[in-house]
Formats: C-alpha cells, structure tokens, sequence
C-alpha cells in the first residue's frame, strides 16, 4: 500500500519537474531537460498504475480512501484541507491523465526540438500535469478549485507560449477570462455548498446531499441552485454554450498542448466537476435538464461549425466541443458513467488526432491549411494509418473505442430516467444527427488531407515523416483508441459493461436520488437497445459516405450552388458570428462605458471636478475677504463701527 | 502587567532613533546615509519579528501593552498594545520600509538624506498608529506620518508632484479634523463615567460595552460618521477615491509602495478598531450603504484600472477595487469575512507593493510609466517579466497564491451574510484577471515595439534581492495560511464580541435610543465596575 500510503508522490513528481526545468533548464542541453521532464511524469505515471493495484484491493467500506495532509485554510468553522483521495472515478481519470499526459510528453520532445523556451515549454507541461493530477486527486471543493486555476493558468502560459504572436497572446487572455466567468459560478457554488453544509469535503457534502429530498422540475430548491452554478463553472473549463468561444483560439498554441490540455485532459474537468457531484446534480432534475440541453446544443451546434472550417486544428477543436458535448448529453441523463467512459476514448482518440494533425503540420512545414494539402498518404503514411483508426474511433465504426463510448450515450439517452420520454426522444434524435456529421466533418478532414492530389507547391514543401520520438505516441495512442473501448462493451453486444460496473460505486448516490431509474432501465429491452445502436451504425455509415462523394468523389453536394447554400456555408464558415457578436454585445460596451462614462466622466469631471470646483470656490472665497485686508485705516475703522452696530443689534435682538 | 516589556516602543521609536543619527551624518555621504537607514529598517524588522515570540495566538485582546502617563489633566497616556490586528500589520510596515529604501537605492539622487529620514520618520509614525490605545496618541501618530508622506510626493515626486501631494494632505485633513472633533466628543461623554474623562480606547470600549456609557443613537451616527469618514477617505472608498491615483502617479516609488503597502490600511484598520466596536448600531445601521459603496468600489474600480494608459494609475485603481473587498468584509460583520479582510489588508500590501516596485524599476530604465511605451519587455528582461506575471498572478487572486485567500474568505464569509453582496462582489474576481493579463500581454508580449526597449538590462541582483522576498511571501501566504490566520483569529471574533451590547430591560426594543433628545451623554451608574486597572486615569 505504499503509493496509497503517499498519494501526494503522485502530484509532487511533476511539480518537482516544473521547478526544476523552470529555474533551472535555462542552462541546462536539450536532453537533461527531456529526462527531467519526461522521468518526472513517466514515474507519476508508474505510481497511478500502482495505485490502481493496491486499490483493487482495497475492501469497498475504505473507498473513498482519504489522505489528509495539511490544512490550507482555517477561519471560523471554515476548513480546507491539502486533502487527497482515490475512488473509482479517480482512478480512470488518473489513468487517463498521466497515461496520455506521459505519451504528449515523449512526442513534445520531437515536437518541440526547435523550438526556442524549450524549457520553458517542459516546465509549464509538468507544471500542468502537476495541477490536474491536484484537481482529480482533491477531496474537497476547495483544493479541487486550486487544479481547477491553475490548469488554467498553465493554458493560459501554454497557448500563449510563443507570445511574440499578438494572436496566441490574445487568445491566451481569452482563455483565462472566459474561464474566470466560468469560474465566478463554480465560487459562488462554493459558497452556496458551505452555507448549506458547513463543509466543502466531497465526504460530508455527498453523505448529506444523498439523505435530501429530490428537487422536481417546478419545486427547485437549494441543490438545484448548487447544481447550476457548478454547471456555471463546468461550462468554462469544458468549453459549452455559451462559453465555448476560447477553445477554438486556444488552438493558437502548440499542438501537443492542443492535444493534451485542448482535448484530453483539461478541457474534460467539467465533466469531471458534473460526474463528481452527481449526487447533487441527479437530485435536481431542472439542473439535470439543463445540463442535458445545453450538452446535447452544443454537440449538434460545434459540429456544424466544424463542417466548414479549413485549418486542420480547428476542425478538430469544435470536434472537442462537440464530443464535450456529448459528454455533458450523458451526465444529464444520468449516464455519469457512459460520460466518462466517452471522457475515456475520447482522451485517447482526440489525443491522437491532434498528435497526428502535428505531425501532418510538422511534414508540411507549418502549413494548417486543408485547401493546401492532398494527398499526403503515400508520403507519411504512419500518420496517416494512426489518424485513419483515430478517425474510425471518433466516426464511431463498430468495434473502435468512440463506437462503444458513444452508443452508450445515446443508449443511456434514449432510454434515460430523467426528463420525459419525449424530450429523451428530441435529445437522442438530435445527438445522433451529431453523430452523422461527426462522421461528415472528419472524414472530409482526412480526405482532404491524405487522398486526392496535392494542392501545395510540392517543390518547395518537401514533406517528410516525423522522427521515431513522435510516431511512438502515435502508434500506442493508435491501439488504445481501437481497444480502449473494449472494456465497456455492452450486454446487449455480448460484452460485460465493465468500466460501467467499476464506477458504478462512484456514481452509487446518484441512483438512489430516483429509484424509479432500475426499475424504469428494465422496460427497456436489449432487442431495443440493439435496434438503436443499428441506427447509430447506419448514421456514422451515411456520414462517410457523404464526406466520400463530396470530398473524395467531388460530386456537387446537396442544393450545391444555391444562394441558400453559400449562405449557410458562410455563416458555418464564420461561425454563426458569434465572437462578432460577443465583441458588440460585451466588450465593447464595457470598454466604452469605463473609459469614456467611469473615468473621463465620472472620475475626472464628476468627483474631481467637484473637487477642484470646492478648492477653487475657496480660493475665490479668500479672494474676495483679502480685499477687506486693504492696509487703510479708515476703511478698518469703517469695519469696526459697522461690526459694533451689528452685534449690539444682535444683543438687543435676542435680549427681547 | 506584571513583566513590563519595552518591545513595542522600542519598534516604534528606533527608527525615529535612527533619523537622529542621519542627521549627524554629512549630506553629501550618501554611501553611508543610505546604509545607517537601511541598518536601522532591517534591524527594526527583526525586533518587530521578535513581536511574534512574546505574541499569544489562544488570548484575546492586547498584549505586550505599555502604559505610561503622559498629560494629566487631561487623561492622556502613553498607552500602546498590539493584538492580532495590528500584530501582522506592523511586521508589514517594518517590512516594506527596508524594501522601499532599496528601490530607492538609485533612483534618489537629489537630497538624499532627508529622503532617508523621511522615511525613517514615516515608519515611526505609521508603527504608532498600529500601536497606539490611547486615542490623541493615535491622532498624533496618524498626523506625524501625514508631514513625511507629503513631502516624499511632494519633493521627490513626478511632473505634478505638488498638486498631488497638496491632494493628498487635503484629503486627510478633510478627515482627520473630523475625527479629532469625534475624539474629543468622545472624551466628554467619558467624563460622566470616568471621573475627569478619558482617552483610553480600551477603557471607552468597556464602559460601551457594559453599558456604563451610553450614547444616544444620533450621537453614535455623528461619531461613526467622522470617524468613518477619515478612515474611508484613506481606504479609500469610492467616491473618495480620487487623491489616489494622483498621489501614486506623482509618489516616487517608495512613496508608492508605502503608500499602498501600509496607509492605505490604516484606513480598514481604523474601521475595524474604531468603527465597528465603538458604534456598533451605527455599523449596523448603515451597513448595506458603506457595503454598496464597496461593491461599487470593487466594480468601478475594476473597470476604471482597466482602461488606463498609465501602468501606475492602473495599478492605484486596481486598489480601489482590491480594497473594496476589504471593506466588503469588514461590513458584513462575519468572522470569516473579517478574517479574510484582514489577511487581504496584508496581501494588498505585499502584492500591490511589488506591482508599484516593478512599475518602479520600469520607469527606471525607461523614465515613463505609459504602458503603450513598453511592449515585448519578456524578450530582454525574461527575469523581471517572470516576476511581474507572478505578482499579476497574486493579485488576480489564483489559488495557492496570498490574494486568492483573502478574496475567497471575505466573499465566503460575505456569502452566508448576504447572497447579493457576494456575487457582486466576486464580479471583480472576473474583472481582475481582465486588467491585469491585459496590462501584462501589452507590457511583456508581442515583439519588442519601441527600439529603446530592445536593450533594457534585466534584473539587477539589487532588484532581485528586493522581489524575491516578496514572491517567496506570496506564495508561503497562499500555501501556509494557517501560520498568519491563527494570530488573527481572536482579534477577529473579539470585534464582533466587541459590537455586542447588553439588552436594555428598560427598552423594550433594546435599541439604545435614551437621552434621544439632548446631543450629550447618558449619566448612568457612577463608576466602570470592570475596566482594566491602568485603563482608568483616577488621578
């Protein structure tokens, strides 16, 4: 038991690589710093391995395992712990993080060889790793926020790492701010957690959570109100309407950061943050709706978007946006699992394609563009057979990792306990629409990528493969999205739902909140599940082929040509102008309202001209007396006389 | 008190001890002026941090208390004490005084020694403030540091130093004066409890608390009102804010720093040592307003930092907003947020103060403090540019970094008081990260705009030996906060002990509204029954 003895070894390793590189890498060679970066994460990795050995034999009354380190903060009753734990949903996560976050280390090292900051770059990367270990290990709210900025922070430094670009500088700002509205919500949840249960520890929280009355649609009540406002921050960090517009500028740093912190890791925490609380959530059934809703928009919406863009990495970032949504679909339906199952593949299938969509970008010479590439099949073909099985796993070909994960969600949807039948339809309607054009947008991605002809001046790009230290990540990441979703194949399939039954201990408070759900999953049969998970197949079949007759075939698409079309296609391509619209709506106006309302005119003629007009009235005021001072005695003696006759007036006045 | 320590006099006087020394020196040595000063502030550090050997964390009230007459007739008595709201407060001051003669090291070339001894002058008056129980001795403290405060704006200062500097003196004056006609008001309504009257605060505070002396509801919203209007004006509060950024643009950068590091406090402390336990109804009563003006300041003051063209006006706004948190959590009258208030008062100081130093060795090399006229400074100072995100950071509140304690306390606290104040005030948590990453991306990224810049010199180890100190701090403060909490955990409930009073049987609502109609005291029974023995000036 010794890792769960010392879980902070887990965190600390990275931590203690980001100092290293960080005050000291400046003057270290490229291979010390490699060691030190990759050793410090590699043996965090080795350790969450080890836990998951000694938890498994952990008896189920020591879970959640709880290690206490130090307290943080202590005022009044108010008490935070450095505290962390290991349950379940720690364990998968924990997995993910330092698993893929080990494989994007080791491709970095490739990546980034020319890079200038190199250890700058390793530094923030452990630095990372440090804090969303933090986030997933914490055992209260308190500390979980202290991962939850500073993952942030380091998105904030990473895709602004080469911040002699105005864009990746702007677009880090973005980040961070429209985090922080994110996390303004996730605060003020926070203190609506302490003020109803004294305490921010998830034990005592979920323990007296569990015991409270359900909160139907038209009786919400203080749970919802906790629920939502954790939605708040949830939407931030995981990119959901309306907070998603970051994400796809985040794109502006290096690919590997897209591919750890943009796709497999950071971005998923507030999923996270939903599926840890989901005792609160599933006894809030308005909060539930919500969550669904907005999840489920937001998958449909960003895949749209994704139809029409032509940098390859913003394809894939409104991809990550959609599948976040998707993510949010099943935890508002009460499939906590099913979500972070998807959470689970999609780390490692999103991973890779970003990771592949590097080496794309590495073999072209920095070129992002799809209309400037074609063809590139033959020439690197590792990346392309790698991106080809993360593509099948994202499309959801039957027996890929994304098959699995997301049929559960939209199993888990259609036949959910929460909501009305007839909303559960709309919501499984709409997510399998999303589903067929995940499968549009990404093989259009990969057929304007590697097949047809080149579209780029083949004598002045040589394209060429990426070194071992880049394919290595490519070809595990590549396995582990074809098997990893093996591990939850369906009964209805012949499978055991394995990772379902594994977390279901997490996720057990949630399921009391509604008894009716057992019940209500038995009417469903598995011929139905079956039938629906035919529809899912035949949806992402109809997907490729569309992406195959126009993209690869190049026939004219639907109502091609037609005014309607170029103006959809425009407003897909500029992104429903949303960021346009922001800009009016918020930015501007609060730019305006501050400089020229708040300070030109309150600050500097409201309050200060009142100010300087009292100075100035006093001045007039002594102005005026010091002519009385003349010097001449006979207007003195003029004073004196007038001033006697006044005060004897007085006198007389107030004597009567 | 049965062993009498000198430690508190000798922490406040030794730097005035010292500025005696400075004047035996020669002018023109300016070697060895600058290293008695500094001698004199790093050995006052020390001897202040012996402070916290003798300092009790579980006993409420003051320690280390001296008490010497002074005039007797009228009561005034040399009276000093420390409890665990001024306790962190006067390690601060000694603190920042050595580190805002470093960055004075060079940049002060003109009347060196009387810039040295202005400083020297102000820590003891600032010190006595903190430390000061006897009411006219505290006036005289707070009117002591005023005269060095405008002459380090006013002589040493900017392009429009002596209208800033004449600003700043109007504005607390505007208020001290009325605080010594509340002082002296005071002091005659003590004189029908106490024979002959008193000064002594912790003397007035019991005969409030016991209800040996009552005052009469106008009278408390009169005295409130002068006291809190001197204090707000220091804070300062909007719309008493505007003598602000004024007196930081023109301050030379120790003027700064000290002036946002430790006088700007003096005004939260004076609410939370005056304000709040002697008037208590008063507070209550007009809670909702000053916590409006809060909001308002954190809000505002946000918005208005984040339009700046000038880096240190930007930075004298984000006070106004950061300070507004304070107040915010002082007013809302809960443990945890008054624990949080105090812990931001220190965070601000340190914080704020190193935002100023940078500001300071910007202006330095460049002689400008428009940030249009950096841009690109990562390229060729990546050490300063290290340190000014890392302080960006502190003072936008990031977890595990000092700020993010005190903002989460006050509006954790504020919270379970009033749901509305909170979420307003957590808005400039939002509004934070916008002024300050936006100034920092215009300051530090992009290429280098201004071919001045492209060959600015880093960090100096001078320069270097003044932040690292104050970073190590902020992040001990954002990790280790039980350390600093735990010594300002009683003064924190004793100010709300302090607001309770007694119920009246005789008034049915328990509001102390007797003697309503005449402005004077409550005559009510004879003499204090519990009063601390030397509190009371018996002649």
């Amino acid at each position: 038991m010794f890792v769960l003895d010392h879980l902070w070894i887990i965190p600390a390793l990275p931590l203690l690589g980001a100092a290293l590189n960080g005050l000291l890498g400046r003057r270290w060679p490229k291979r010390a710093i490699d060691a030190v970066a990759i050793g410090a994460t590699g043996l965090s990795f080795l350790a969450a391995l080890q836990v998951i050995r000694e938890f498994a034999s952990l008896p189920s009354q020591d879970i959640p395992w709880v290690k206490s380190y130090f307290p943080w903060i202590l005022a009044g009753n108010f008490r935070a712990d450095f505290a962390l734990q290991v349950d379940q949903l720690t364990v998968v996560m924990l997995l993910v993080v330092t698993g893929v976050g080990w494989l994007i280390h080791i491709y970095s090292t490739g990546y980034m060889a020319k890079e200038g900051g190199y250890y700058r770059f390793f530094s923030y990367l452990n630095l990372f790793m440090f804090f969303m270990l933090i986030l997933v290990m914490a055992a209260n709210y308190a500390l979980l926020f202290v991962g939850w900025e500073g993952v942030g922070l380091c998105s904030y430094l990473l895709i602004g790492f080469s911040f002699l670009r105005k864009s990746a500088a702007d677009a880090g700002k973005k980040a961070f701010i429209v985090n922080r509205i994110g996390d303004f919500g996730f605060m003020l949840g926070m203190f609506l957690i302490f003020q109803t249960f004294h305490s921010l520890n998830f034990n005592e929280v979920f323990a007296a959570a569990a015991n409270m009355r359900f909160e139907p649609m038209g009786a919400a009540g203080v749970l919802t109100a906790v629920a939502l406002l954790l939605f708040v921050g949830a939407t931030g960090k995981s990119a959901q309407l309306p907070l998603y517009v970051w994400l796809p500028d985040a794109m502006e740093g290096p690919t590997p950061v897209s591919a750890l912190i943009h796709a497999a890791t950071m971005v998923t925490a507030g999923v996270y943050v939903v599926a840890r609380s989901s005792v609160i959530f599933a006894h809030a059934e308005l909060a539930m709706t919500v969550v669904a809703v907005i999840g489920c928009a937001t998958a449909l919406f960003a895949a749209t978007i994704g139809l029409a863009q032509n940098d390859i990495k913003r394809v894939l970032a409104y991809s990550t946006v959609s599948q976040l949504g998707y993510m949010m679909l099943a935890c508002g339906v009460g499939a906590f699992a099913a979500g972070i199952f998807h959470l689970f593949t999609h780390a490692f299938f999103k991973a890779l394609l970003f990771l592949a969509a590097g080496s794309v970008i590495h073999a072209m010479g920095g070129e992002q563009d799809l209309r400037k590439m074609g063809g590139l099949r033959k020439k690197i073909p590792w990346t392309f057979w790698t991106m080809f099985m993360a593509t099948l796993a994202i499309a959801g070909a039957p027996g890929f990792s994304g098959f699995f994960s997301k049929d559960a969600i939209l199993w888990k949807t259609a036949s959910s306990a929460f909501g009305t039948p007839a909303n559960n339809k709309i919501l499984w309607a709409v997510a399998l629409a999303t589903a067929v054009l995940t499968a549009v947008y990404m093989f259009r991605l990969l057929f304007l990528t590697f097949f047809g002809t080149a579209r780029y001046d083949e004598e002045h790009v040589h394209v060429h493969e990426a070194p071992k230290s880049m394919l290595v990540p490519l070809v595990v990441l590549a396995a582990l999205s074809v098997i990893g979703g093996w591990v939850g194949i369906p009964e209805s399939l012949g499978g055991s739902d394995r990772i379902e039954h594994f977390l279901s201990p997490a996720f057990a408070g949630a399921e009391l909140a509604s008894l009716e759900a057992v019940e209500h999953a038995a009417k469903y049969s598995h011929q139905l599940e079956m039938l629906l998970t035919g529809f899912a197949i035949f949806g992402a079949a109809v997907g490729v082929l569309i992406a195959w007759r126009r993209f690869l075939v190049g026939r004219p698409g639907f109502l091609e040509g037609t005014a309607l079309q170029k103006n959809v296609q425009k407003l897909l391509a500029n992104k429903y102008y949303v960021d346009e619209i922001y800009d009016a709506l918020v930015v501007r106006p609060i730019h305006w309202v501050s400089n020229i309302v708040f300070w030109q005119a309150v600050d500097a003629r409201g309050i200060d001209g009142s100010v300087n007009g009292l100075a100035h009235a006093a001045r007039a005021v002594g102005e005026r007396v010091r002519q009385a001072q003349s010097g001449n005695t006979r207007s003195y003696a003029t004073w004196v006389v007038l001033g006697a006759v006044a005060v004897t007036s007085l006198l007389v006045w107030l004597v009567k | 008190m049965t062993n009498e320590s000198y430690l508190l006099s000798v922490v406040t006087f030794l730097p005035l001890l010292g500025s005696l020394g400075l004047l035996a020196l020669r002018g023109d040595d300016h070697v060895w002026i600058r290293r008695l000063a500094l001698a004199t502030a790093v050995a006052n550090f020390v001897l202040s941090l012996l402070m916290l050997r003798g300092f009790r964390t579980d006993a409420p009230g003051y320690q280390l208390e001296e008490f010497r007459r002074w005039i007797s007739s009228p009561g005034i008595n040399y009276h000093m004490g420390v409890d665990g709201l001024s306790l962190w407060l006067v390690i601060l001051t000694t603190l920042l005084t050595p580190i805002a003669m470093l960055c004075s090291w060079e940049s002060i070339q003109k009347r060196v020694k009387e810039f040295f001894l202005m400083l020297l002058v102000l820590e003891t008056g600032m010190i006595g403030v903190f430390l000061a129980l006897d009411l006219i001795l505290f006036f005289v403290f707070w009117e002591v540091m005023l005269v060095p405060m405008y002459f380090l704006i006013g002589i040493w200062g900017h392009e429009r130093r002596v209208y800033a500097a004449i600003k700043f003196v109007l504005y607390t004056m505007a208020g001290s004066v009325l605080m010594l006609v509340a002082i002296l008001w005071l002091y005659g309504l003590s004189a029908a409890s106490v024979p002959g009257g008193t000064f002594d605060l912790p003397t007035i505070q019991i005969l409030l608390q016991t209800s040996q002396l009552r005052l009469a509801h106008t009278t408390e919203l009169l005295l409130f009102g002068a006291f809190f209007l001197a204090f707000a004006i220091k804070v300062p509060l909007f719309p008493l804010h505007t003598w602000l950024p004024d007196a930081h643009v023109e301050a030379p950068t120790a003027g700064s720093v000290i002036l946002a590091g430790v006088l700007l406090k003096m005004g939260t402390y004076g609410l939370l040592r005056f304000c709040l336990p002697l008037f208590p109804a008063a507070s209550r009563e007009l809670a909702p307003w000053v916590a409006g003006l809060a909001i308002i300041g954190i809000v505002y003051g946000a918005l208005v930092s984040m339009v700046q063209p000038d880096l240190k006006k930007l930075i004298a706004y984000s006070s106004v907003s950061h300070l507004g948190f304070v107040v915010l959590g002082i007013f809302s009258f809960h443990p945890i947020a008054i624990q949080g208030a105090i812990y931001q008062m220190l965070n601000h100081g340190i914080s704020t103060g190193a935002l100023f130093l940078i500001a300071g060795m910007l202006y330095d090399r460049r002689h400008t403090h428009m940030i249009k006229e950096f841009g690109g400074l990562a390229t060729p100072m990546p050490v300063l540019s290290a340190f000014f995100l890392f302080v960006c950071l502190s003072s936008l509140g990031l977890p595990m970094l000092n700020g993010f304690v005190g903002e989460f306390l006050i509006l954790l606290g504020t919270y379970q008081v009033n749901k509305l104040w909170a979420t307003f005030g957590a808005l400039g948590v939002i509004l934070a990260a916008v002024y300050l990453l936006w100034a920092y991306q215009r300051v530090a990224f992009g290429d280098v705009t201004h071919e001045k810049n492209r060959a600015l010199p880093d960090c100096s180890p001078r320069e270097r030996l003044i932040l690292w100190p104050l970073c190590v701090l902020i992040l001990w403060m954002g990790i280790g906060s039980p350390l600093f909490l735990s010594r300002t955990e009683k003064a924190s409930t004793q100010v709300i002990e302090q607001m309770k009073r007694p119920q009246m049987p005789e008034l049915a609502s328990g509001e102390m509204q007797i003697n309503s109609g005449a402005a004077c005291c409550a005559p009510t029974s004879g003499r204090p029954t519990k009063t601390t023995q030397k509190g009371l000036d018996t002649k």
